[in-house]
């Protein structure tokens, strides 16, 4: 029972992770149709911009708050110096244009910290609590807290403000939105912006637990990736779940099965769930139109 | 839609190619370009005729680097029957994955593609019983009826043979009613089905020619260099032949051609710029497809010949 209660502690903190870097994903994809695998850098930068801030003498709240507003200054000038241009362009035109961000961000992050492993000093002591003979790293009640607090923000903003609202309507309906009088371009704008914030804030919450280096974005991007479609793409509850179901059998398979094949089974479950279900757990299920 | 001017020409500029590089450097290059292109030139037909992402290409071009490695290191295989079975493996593999895979549209079909390319290379490189994990194995050298290749100059008839060989698979496909009816259901697949087209099948078929192409092209690699690492079968490497086939031109055979070249040549030449090689291809990648979403050689073609973007 002990053993059980230790994975599903790391499942459902890693499973947190996935679940915002998901949400990210679901929030371009819905506003803009694109699929951004900068995500992961997003999430790298909230790392390594804190490890670096922190470690340049800013107290911990503002190194972390650093490194968002660089995420979401990220964020923004991929939108509008590389997507904004090529809005009319094909799925993979516009999936190499986010590939060749997401090099190029990993190549200014090998230039700027080097090419080291570094860990984020914990947010609040390294004690670990002891529950049912598992024990739990006070990191991991941040991790839980702080994402929970934000799907709650997230919840308000796209259910209580004009410009959550807009982004809704802009995922229903582009033309439609554009009638009643939303700007399109700021609506995308927020959407890059917002997500690298949600990025950042799970690398910086992520760091102390799993180290963080220039290239660990890619992996975690793709799992976010993987989360977010799992769920059915585009659902903010299905990127949710699809991350900590995904954080679960990950822990569940490290713990009973393999370690070594960890990261294979996001996508393993990934190919399962689309050769029966072609849109996700949650996604809908309403018939393509000609 | 006499394709033989377009391959004669291809033959003679191969034939002629060694002849007009001045050293061992240049024409090592020029095989590695070589050996990519017959893998673009698979994955083009995937994506640029049939319109269907492939986001996991690699994975078969590390079944055929490591079919070529294993069976004939450790199971004694004459060089060319672990090549023939590299690509029999991956031919297999994406005919069994073909029908679930490519019933899915757009972004869930770049997921699943994926899927499967990591799954390969994590299979690789946890396999290490066989495949010597991470740290990669030593490849014996190709032999074929007491020939065996050595040196760039005798490699590059060999490569050279197979790429032309591609280019006319490839333009020989894209010519027949397979080829017609790849584009019409890249056009629209419902219209395509309503005229009789059994897309499922097509594209099942073009999937797994491109498999084939690109284990081919991963056992010349592994025979080539002497050595491989599961890096050959990664995310990242299935991201660069999918660059090549799109900063080329998609639906263009020349396209792949110059695709691979470009991509092949320019990490060679930036590697001096420590650390700024990655920000440089980062930046070129989101330049090219910003500015030029069709590809190199399309456009370059539609500006100086005219209607005829046929390459």
């Amino acid at each position: 029972m002990a053993e059980f209660l230790q994975f599903l502690f790391s499942g459902v903190t890693s499973g947190s992770i996935y679940a915002l870097a998901a949400l990210g994903f679901a929030i371009i994809f819905n506003a803009s149709g694109v699929i951004n695998f900068a995500q992961g850098e997003f999430i790298m930068l909230g790392g390594m911009v804190s490890v670096f801030l922190a470690a340049a003498g800013l107290a911990l709240p503002f190194a972390v708050l650093g490194a968002v507003l660089v995420a979401v200054v990220a964020g923004l000038v991929l939108e509008k110096a590389a997507i904004e241009p090529a809005r009319s362009a094909e799925t993979v035109t516009l999936i190499i244009i986010t590939i060749g961000a997401s090099i190029l961000i990993q190549g200014v992050a090998q230039i700027v910290f080097g090419k080291g492993q570094h860990a984020l000093r914990p947010f609040s002591g390294e004690a670990p609590i002891v529950i049912g003979g598992a024990s739990l790293l006070p990191q991991s009640l941040w991790v839980l807290g702080v994402s929970a607090l934000m799907v709650a923000g997230l919840w308000l903003f796209f259910n209580r403000t004009l410009p959550g609202k807009a982004m809704l309507a802009v995922s229903a309906n582009r033309l439609g939105a554009e009638l009643v009088g939303i700007d399109i371009r700021r609506t995308w704008l927020t959407a890059f912006g917002l997500s690298g914030a949600l990025g950042a804030v799970a690398g910086a919450l992520a760091a102390p637990i799993t180290m963080t280096s220039y290239d660990a974005g890619l992996m975690l991007g793709l799992k976010g990736f993987v989360a977010a479609t799992l769920g059915g793409l585009g659902s903010g509850l299905g990127a949710v779940a699809g991350g900590l179901i995904l954080g679960l059998l990950e822990a569940m398979t490290a713990g009973y099965v393999s370690s070594a094949y960890k990261d294979a089974v996001p996508f393993v479950a990934i190919l399962l769930v689309l050769f029966f279900l072609p849109r996700g757990l949650f996604g809908s299920r309403a018939a393509e139109r000609v | 839609m006499a394709r033989w001017p377009w391959l004669t020409g291809f033959a003679l500029l191969l034939a002629a190619l060694p002849w007009a590089v001045p050293n061992a450097y240049l024409l090592d290059v020029i095989n590695r370009i070589g050996i990519n292109a017959i893998a673009v030139i698979g994955l083009n037909l995937v994506m640029g005729y049939a319109g269907q992402v492939s986001l996991g290409h690699a994975g078969f071009f590390g079944i055929g680097a490591y079919a070529s490695a294993v069976l004939t290191s450790r199971y004694g295989w004459p060089p060319l029957a672990a090549l023939a079975g590299g690509m029999a493996g991956a031919g297999a593999l994406a005919f069994a994955v073909a029908r679930p895979i490519l019933r899915l549209k757009g972004h869930y079909l770049a997921m699943a593609t994926l899927g499967l390319g990591i799954i390969l290379s994590i299979v690789i490189t946890n396999e290490a019983g066989f495949t010597g994990g991470p740290d990669g194995m030593p490849v014996d050298a190709l032999s074929v009826a007491g020939f065996s290749p050595s040196g760039e100059r005798q490699w590059y008839f060999v490569i050279a043979v197979c790429l032309w060989c591609a280019a006319w698979l490839a333009g020989n496909l894209v010519d027949s009613p397979m080829g017609r009816a790849l584009r019409a259901l890249h056009g629209s697949e419902p219209a395509a089905r309503s005229v009789g087209v059994d897309t499922a099948r097509y594209k099942a078929r073009v999937f797994v020619i491109a498999a084939v192409l690109a284990s081919l092209s991963g056992s010349l690699f592994a025979h080539y260099v002497g050595f491989v690492t599961p890096q050959v079968a990664s995310f990242m490497h299935s991201i660069e032949l999918v660059t090549m086939a799109v900063v080329g031109g998609l639906a263009s055979i020349g396209g792949s051609v110059a695709g691979a070249a470009l991509l092949t040549v320019l990490p060679q030449a930036l590697a001096e710029f420590e650390g700024w090689e990655m920000v440089a291809f980062g930046a070129l990648l989101i330049l090219v497809m910003v500015l030029m979403p069709r590809g190199l050689v399309p456009t370059l073609a539609r500006r100086f010949g005219g209607a005829r973007a046929r390459a």
